[in-house]
């Protein structure tokens, strides 16, 4: 508890740091719980993002002119902490739009290499992003899904796991963290499984990045994507680590200008990691505010915020189980500050919406996964996930909101 | 906006206690849609009588402005001449519910008259048949 109250101290002066969360809404100030979502920016990031268009704006890795030399160096050095972030080399750190996209990268490169009779493995648990791209491929090779079952509680069934990863099995693609059930999954031993089998395994990490510590080497993993915009960062920047040799031999995803070395009428060559993978003019400003995310983020410590995600998950689901008739859907023992839950007699939707004239923004409905709600046998849930400026307070404001709900609802 | 104000009385009634809730037999209209941002679902059956809806019913599930908007619609439309049921708009089904609505709520609010609309426009084929 102490360092509930060390962190606490620490974590009540995290929201002045966001201009945002001192805006009211319906006369309330915001309790901003939708942070699976995407997170709110820190002055400082949107103060790095303004200096690069007011000082520094040129393109990168060709004017040879002071402020694109200034230009160039941002944006290396985001890709220098980016890797370093997730313990990464400088080559294997590659820049994309969101998480989404680093997972299509991989899907489109691959594609020519799968082929009749492979099988691609997923868990039941994944967001459409770590699901739609894998169908396409499995749509144009003929390959063939199969999927991992869950436990009772919203974890990973490793027995599943140990039987649908075979010698077919070319790659593995799993959420690190469960953005319904908060569920962290044990991805390096998915990973050991399929690594055995002779499979790549690709890591989800949009959950997992922002809210703990990872190294890509400790994980031994083949593939990671996460996005900016989930700890901290702009929209419009993600991240895709893939082991050097892996990416080396993988071919590029979008083709154009800046990706390559040398091209004629006839034909091209690519140039070197990561710039292979990032055609066209990259997203900048995007990416310096994200280097400047980075820096917030150490600056308070990846074991603080895994702390502190721990300490507001207990609290809160304390809080929410003592609600009579809210069923918390995912009870793994390793979960993230991610709650979904079901409320007897009032519909996620309108849960939102009576949470909303509380101030409290959650989000309702299937969360971008779709065949885990009917796997789970629900149409939806309501869904409250906290970050490093989240208080007891908050926690506290929406077991009050869910209260006020129920005498609306006569439930 | 106070939730007291969205959330009246008489559209927690209809969401808790839906009238005309199940399925007509031997329907001559049916049809179904769903809102995929919040997964309301409403699935609407009639029967057509001499060119009058001698019944109606609704089933499906989400959040309560989708499912006592659609209660409330069964409700006035059960007994009509098909003919002034096609005359219904959008605004009297808003009139019906009677509260200020966000565009995102509003589709929620419309779903079941348009599920209706849908299906009585299908079938209109079917319905000349019936001597319309």
């Amino acid at each position: 508890m102490a360092k509930w109250q060390a962190y606490g101290a620490k974590n009540m002066n995290a929201k002045k740091d966001f201009p945002i969360l001192k805006r009211r809404i319906n006369g309330k100030e915001i309790a901003y719980l939708d942070n699976a979502a995407t997170t709110q920016k820190p002055k400082c990031v949107l103060d790095a993002m303004d200096d690069y268009y007011t000082m520094h704006n040129a393109n990168i890795h060709r004017g040879i002119y002071k402020i694109s030399e200034e230009a160039t160096e941002m944006y290396e050095k985001a890709h220098e902490n980016a890797g370093r972030f997730v313990d990464a080399g400088f080559q294997e750190m590659v820049f994309t739009r969101n998480t989404t996209e680093s997972i299509n990268l991989v899907a489109y490169s691959l594609l020519p290499e799968f082929q009749k009779g492979d099988e691609i493995v997923l868990s039941r648990m994944e967001h459409h992003s770590n699901l739609v791209p894998w169908q396409h491929v499995a749509k144009m090779s003929g390959a063939r899904l199969k999927y991992i079952e869950l436990l009772e509680d919203g974890s990973i069934d490793m027995e599943s796991a140990k039987k649908a990863i075979s010698r077919k099995t070319k790659l593995v693609s799993i959420a690190h963290m469960s953005n319904v059930l908060g569920t962290i999954n044990d991805a390096r031993e998915i990973g050991r499984i399929a690594h055995s089998n002779g499979a790549m395994i690709m890591v989800d990490g949009a959950q997992s990045v922002p809210h703990f510590q990872i190294s890509v080497k400790k994980l031994d993993c083949d593939f990671l994507a996460f996005s900016a915009h989930k700890m901290l960062g702009p929209t419009g920047i993600g991240c895709l680590y893939g082991k050097k040799e892996i990416l080396e031999g993988m071919r590029p995803f979008l083709y154009g200008g800046e990706m390559i070395r040398e091209v004629s009428y006839e034909s091209a060559k690519f140039n070197e990691l990561p710039w292979k993978f990032e055609a066209g003019t990259q997203n900048i400003a995007g990416a310096i505010g994200f280097d400047r995310a980075i820096g917030y983020l150490r600056s308070i410590g990846m074991d603080n915020i895994r702390d502190h995600g721990k300490m507001i998950l207990a609290y809160a689901t304390r809080r929410l189980s003592e609600i009579e008739g809210l069923r918390i859907i995912g009870n793994s023992r390793h979960k993230g500050s991610i709650i979904s839950f079901d409320f007897r007699g009032i519909p996620p939707h309108d849960m939102a919406a009576i949470l909303d004239a509380e101030g409290i923004c959650i989000r309702a409905g299937h969360h971008c996964a779709m065949p885990l709600m009917k796997y789970l046998g629900v149409n939806g849930t309501s869904r409250a996930s906290f970050y490093i400026y989240n208080t007891k307070e908050d926690a506290d404001r929406i077991a009050n909101g869910i209260e006020k709900g129920r005498k609306l609802f006569k439930v | 906006m106070g939730m007291e104000k969205l959330y009246l009385e008489n559209i927690i009634d209809h969401f808790k206690h839906p009238r005309n809730y199940g399925v007509v037999e031997n329907a001559d209209i049916q049809h179904h849609d769903h809102n995929p941002l919040c997964g309301d679902d409403i699935s609407i059956t009639i029967k057509i009588d001499r060119g009058k809806i001698s019944d109606v019913k609704f089933q499906g599930h989400g959040c309560a402005i989708s499912q006592a908007s659609a209660s409330m619609l069964t409700e006035k439309i059960k007994g009509k001449n098909i003919g002034d049921v096609k005359g219904i708009k959008s605004d009297d089904v808003i009139k019906l519910l009677g509260i200020p609505l966000s565009p995102l709520r509003m589709k929620c609010a419309l779903l079941g008259f348009q599920v209706m609309t849908a299906g009585i426009s299908k079938h209109k084929y079917g319905l000349r048949e019936h001597g319309i």
